[in-house]
């Protein structure tokens, strides 16, 4: 019985473990020198979607670092749109997931795309954060009051008050084409993001 | 059926204690150590692969560049530090190319953390980066690497007798291509 017993922590434990290794992979520039803060493992997803593929996409106006507000419909027939939702400033992958968007700005051009960044930080938080990063081509938004309103639009905003880690592609007729909440642990790679995009042409 | 379940638990248990002491090393590799475990692919591209004396197919180990000494990037495309040093990397490769001294002695590479084949590319081609570069898309050379934070550059010395020690690490604080050479030059014994 005791063995028994035994033999089943230890299956636990080591199942686990093995979770555990796997699932917080993440590489962190030295920009941020010791200023990102561990969240450790979080569980993927923790929230359930409003929204689908084919849906129109909820509106949304967010102020910006900019100091402009900024309404998802002022892109209508003008722009292609991806938001990509972070969970919070400061944290691992979210820190290394825009510099990388910051760098293919062409990329979007190409498509028509404008990127919209969110999360539900405050101005000044995200403005301290952001600064790390270079000068970013594209709009920082905070949906930080009425709390991750925006979020909670589309159905991303997860049950500790930060949102998904999420991606939505979303047209120029303000149709919703792409989704990716991804496990927040993990950054999605740029080629799942460019593969949605690439389908718009079709 | 006991035994079976016995088995079955002290094999994960194994695995999960090897999965973190293999793949996450807890540390990153220092001066006068050997390099972790390494292996990557052989490059498609000819002139990649006649860079670092490599011949055929499949992966090979950093020490067998032919070649006195490695420079290795440890870096990410989505790095903000890498992407500022990166003309200055390039410059760094460009001054060995063009010294005959040094030339055939000194190689560069860069190891993309987290960055899949496509990832690495998009570097590639953003920064013009003329030395090989190899993506680590499930950061198994990252924790390998005790998950240094990026840019992280280490030197190497490869010996006659095809042993190998790390003689230089360096986590950002990238110099410039001048003093950095300068300083490879000197941790190796090439000056």
């Amino acid at each position: 019985m005791e063995k028994k017993k035994f033999a089943r922590i230890l299956l636990i434990i080591g199942t686990l473990s093995i979770f555990v290794s796997v699932s917080m992979a993440f590489a962190i520039s030295d920009a941020y020198k010791g200023n990102i803060y561990q969240p450790g493992a979080l569980k993927p997803v923790d929230s359930k979607l409003k929204v689908k593929v084919g849906d129109p996409a909820p509106n949304f106006t967010l102020p910006a670092i900019s100091g402009e507000k900024i309404s998802l419909v002022q892109y209508r027939g003008k722009k292609n749109v991806v938001l990509s939702f972070v969970p919070a400033a400061w944290t691992p992958v979210c820190s290394d997931q825009w510099p990388g968007y910051n760098i293919v700005k062409d990329i979007f051009n190409q498509y028509d795309a404008i990127l919209l960044g969110i999360t539900v930080d405050n101005i000044p938080t995200l403005f301290a954060w952001t600064n790390q990063m270079g000068q970013l081509w594209f709009p920082i938004l905070s949906d930080f009051w009425p709390h991750g309103a925006a979020a909670k639009r589309f159905g991303v905003l997860r049950s500790d008050g930060v949102s998904e880690r999420a991606l939505f592609v979303i047209d120029k007729k303000g149709v919703i084409r792409y989704m990716d909440v991804h496990d927040i642990n993990k950054r999605p790679p740029l080629e799942d993001l460019m593969g949605a995009l690439e389908k718009l042409k079709k | 059926m006991k035994k079976t379940l016995m088995l079955l638990t002290i094999m994960i248990f194994l695995l999960s204690i090897f999965n973190f002491s293999v793949l996450s090393a807890n540390k990153a590799p220092e001066k006068g150590e050997a390099l972790p475990i390494i292996n990557l692919p052989v490059p498609k591209n000819p002139d990649e692969r006649n860079y670092l004396g490599l011949s055929g197919s499949g992966s090979f180990k950093i020490p067998q560049i032919k070649t006195k000494v490695v420079i290795i990037e440890i870096y990410s495309m989505y790095c903000p530090y890498c992407q500022k040093d990166a003309p200055g990397v390039n410059e760094l490769y460009r001054l060995i190319e063009n010294n005959a001294d040094i030339k055939n002695k000194i190689k560069l590479i860069g190891i993309g953390a987290g960055n899949s084949s496509y990832e690495v590319e998009i570097y590639k081609k953003t920064y013009q980066v003329p030395f090989p570069l190899f993506p680590d898309k499930d950061f198994v050379i990252h924790k390998a690497c005790g998950e240094v934070r990026t840019p992280y550059f280490m030197v190497v010395k490869i010996n006659e007798d095809g042993t190998h020690q790390i003689v230089h690490t360096q986590l950002g604080n990238y110099p410039g291509a001048e003093p950095f050479l300068e300083l490879v030059l000197k941790a190796s014994g090439l000056k």
